[in-house]
């Protein structure tokens, strides 16, 4: 079996993400890869959320390790979540969602304790968001700088001696990932530990994170395990399980997630776009506006220059 | 013994129609301060004005001609003052000339209003001072050929973003812009030139206002949905008050004929709706960043569409699994 076929692929191909049927021979994700230097996979995250119980130590780690500024304390009510959302200075966020729904497959182990059991249905989700490092990224296209760049790893960096703080990648980016530091007035975002990757190290969320929830490697190898991980779900009886910027004909996220419910319940857009590659309807308008102004311009002359 | 618990039912969606994370925002709002809508206008003038100055030239109204250079001149000028003072480390302005990048609008901008600046700096100083004939035509061209790049260009920077009311107003807001620009390029003509030499500044100023309106309703109509945000809170307010002045100074303009108090009136009038004009696209951009059912209701809606145009399904709405 080569390298690229989701392990047990047969008949089923319950995790043909891309909703067709595959070959066994065909790889059923588009490895399409981007780095620069041959033989340097793409690397990336894997968050599985179903295995991520909200403790947070890669918010901890990314925060001490980048030495990324303290929020102030603020407490939002949203369940366990003080963080609120990514930003210049939280660069892991983790989501807590509180549903009344069954959690399938799991035993709480209480009524062997003795209590009574459970009359309700609930369930809490929770995930550890990131950068997406996108295979096209929105904030790379904008900025006038060339502040920001595309590793070796086909990762999106920052770099903080070039950054002047004009503040475009802020709105071009689909996830609301990037923000101005206030008191500093540059950009800053998640650099997937590029300090720590180029000496083959994984990020600091990725080792602090104690259920693997986190996976840090070569994308093409995450993408297989995702598939693998989702056809056990399914399997297992969990239909809302689903892969959220695996599928690198749709957005391609070099950072991508496995969630239990629609992503916009996690704070995540459904359908992100690269808004900066339409060139024609960009830019198109804007020459026949122009071409309109100086034909109207000249037509003012028409019938007397005074 | 059961125990009150909260309702969850609705956690899930914040009490929304639709799903959202707390009813947070999805994207960020934008950082720019009011140097950006303010910088807008200014360019706006200063490339609709070159124009102006090199057609007038070209027919032989000197008089209009140099009155708007001059006028493009000072908008050019004060143009990169704002922007420079806009960023978050004025000290760096200098990065943005480190390189020339087509997919930033805003690096693409740096360029045209750098040369703009330079362009319309010595077209005008070579006609003021008397000097260098030839060279002040040929700066004047470039400047002439520059404008209208200037003035639609920041349309495109906006709209380069995720920011739903701008992206998907793309193909309507440079006309926007461009109707907006002409007009203001107009109006500072009137103000400033004799009445005599004003005439074809005051066509310029009819015309070009009736495009801006005429263009913004366009655009307001195709966003559908997406066009709440122009109408309500701060934009709205901005809207309303840019249609209004604008409209009330074209008409002035256009019966004022060559009464020069009138005409004047007029035209700081139109000056006012170009520049509100800016302002409320500048804040309903914010508006709608900062209210995630403009983006999900919009994202969702174009998911539902694709399906039963019966295009890929299986995207991020879809369970990610094969059906």
């Amino acid at each position: 079996m080569s390298q690229n076929v989701i392990p047990g692929s047969g008949g089923t191909d319950a995790y043909d993400i891309n909703g067709r049927k595959a070959a066994e021979a065909q790889p059923v994700i588009p490895l399409s890869q981007k780095s620069y230097e041959d033989g340097q996979p793409r690397m990336g995250f894997f968050t599985d959320t179903t295995v991520c119980i909200g403790c947070k130590a890669c918010e901890v780690a990314c925060k001490e390790w980048n030495d990324v500024p303290a929020l102030p304390f603020e407490l939002t009510g949203n369940s366990y979540d003080n963080t609120g959302a990514l930003g210049a200075n939280s660069w892991r966020h983790v989501a807590f969602i509180e549903q009344r729904k069954p959690i399938r497959v799991q035993d709480s182990g209480l009524e062997a304790l003795g209590m009574p059991p459970s009359e309700d249905e609930f369930r809490w989700l929770m995930s550890s968001d990131v950068c997406k490092h996108c295979t096209n990224a929105p904030c790379l296209d904008v900025c006038p700088t060339g502040s920001l760049f595309r590793t070796e790893f086909g990762t999106v960096v920052v770099q903080e001696d070039v950054c002047n703080g004009c503040g475009y990648c802020v709105p071009a980016c689909p996830f609301g990932v990037l923000d101005q530091r206030e008191d500093d007035g540059r950009v800053w975002k998640c650099t997937l530990c590029y300090d720590r990757t180029k000496d083959g190290l994984e990020p600091a969320c990725a080792q602090a994170c104690p259920t693997n929830s986190i996976q840090y490697g070569p994308l093409d190898e995450l993408r297989e395990k995702a598939n693998g991980r989702l056809e056990m779900l399914v399997e297992a009886g969990v239909t809302d399980a689903r892969l959220y910027g695996a599928d690198e004909e749709g957005y391609g996220m070099g950072a991508f997630f496995l969630l239990l419910d629609d992503p916009e319940v996690y704070g995540m857009p459904p359908d992100p776009e690269v808004v900066t590659r339409k060139f024609a309807s960009l830019w198109g308008p804007a020459a026949a506006a122009a071409g309109a102004m100086a034909l109207g311009i000249a037509a003012a002359f028409i019938g007397g220059a005074r | 013994m059961t125990v009150d618990r909260p309702d969850l039912s609705v956690s899930r969606d914040s009490g929304d129609d639709y799903p959202s994370y707390y009813g947070r925002p999805v994207i960020k709002e934008p950082v720019w301060s009011w140097e950006i809508p303010w910088y807008f206008f200014t360019g706006g003038l200063a490339g609709a004005s070159s124009c102006l100055g090199f057609v007038a030239g070209l027919t032989g109204n000197r008089w209009l001609g140099r009155t708007a250079r001059l006028v493009s001149l000072g908008a050019a000028t004060a143009s990169p003052i704002l922007l420079i003072s806009d960023l978050g480390r004025p000290d760096r302005f200098y990065n943005m000339l480190r390189v020339f990048k087509p997919t930033s609008p805003m690096s693409v901008g740096t360029w045209v209003l750098s040369s703009f600046g330079a362009a319309s700096g010595i077209a005008a100083a070579t006609d003021v001072l008397g000097i260098l004939p030839r060279l002040g035509r040929v700066a004047e061209g470039l400047a002439a050929l520059l404008g209208p790049a200037l003035s639609t260009y920041t349309a495109v920077l906006v709209a380069d973003t995720s920011v739903p009311v701008w992206h998907e107003a793309r193909r309507e807001l440079p006309l926007v812009f461009a109707g907006s620009s002409a007009a203001s390029a107009g109006a500072a003509a009137i103000i400033l030139a004799p009445a005599e030499s004003g005439t074809p500044a005051r066509r310029l100023l009819v015309g070009g206002a009736a495009v801006e309106v005429a263009a913004s309703k366009a655009m307001k109509r195709n966003l559908g949905k997406l066009s709440e945000p122009y109408e309500k809170e701060e934009a709205g307010r901005y809207e309303k008050l840019s249609t209004a002045l604008t409209i009330a100074g074209a008409a002035t303009v256009a019966f004022a004929e060559r009464r020069r108090k009138w005409t004047a009136l007029g035209g700081a009038l139109t000056l006012a709706g170009a520049a509100a004009k800016r302002w409320s696209i500048f804040k309903a951009g914010f508006q709608s960043a900062r209210d995630p059912e403009y983006t999900l209701k919009h994202q969702r809606e174009r998911l539902a569409r694709r399906s039963t145009e019966g295009r890929r399904t299986e995207t991020f709405g879809g369970n990610g699994r094969a059906t």
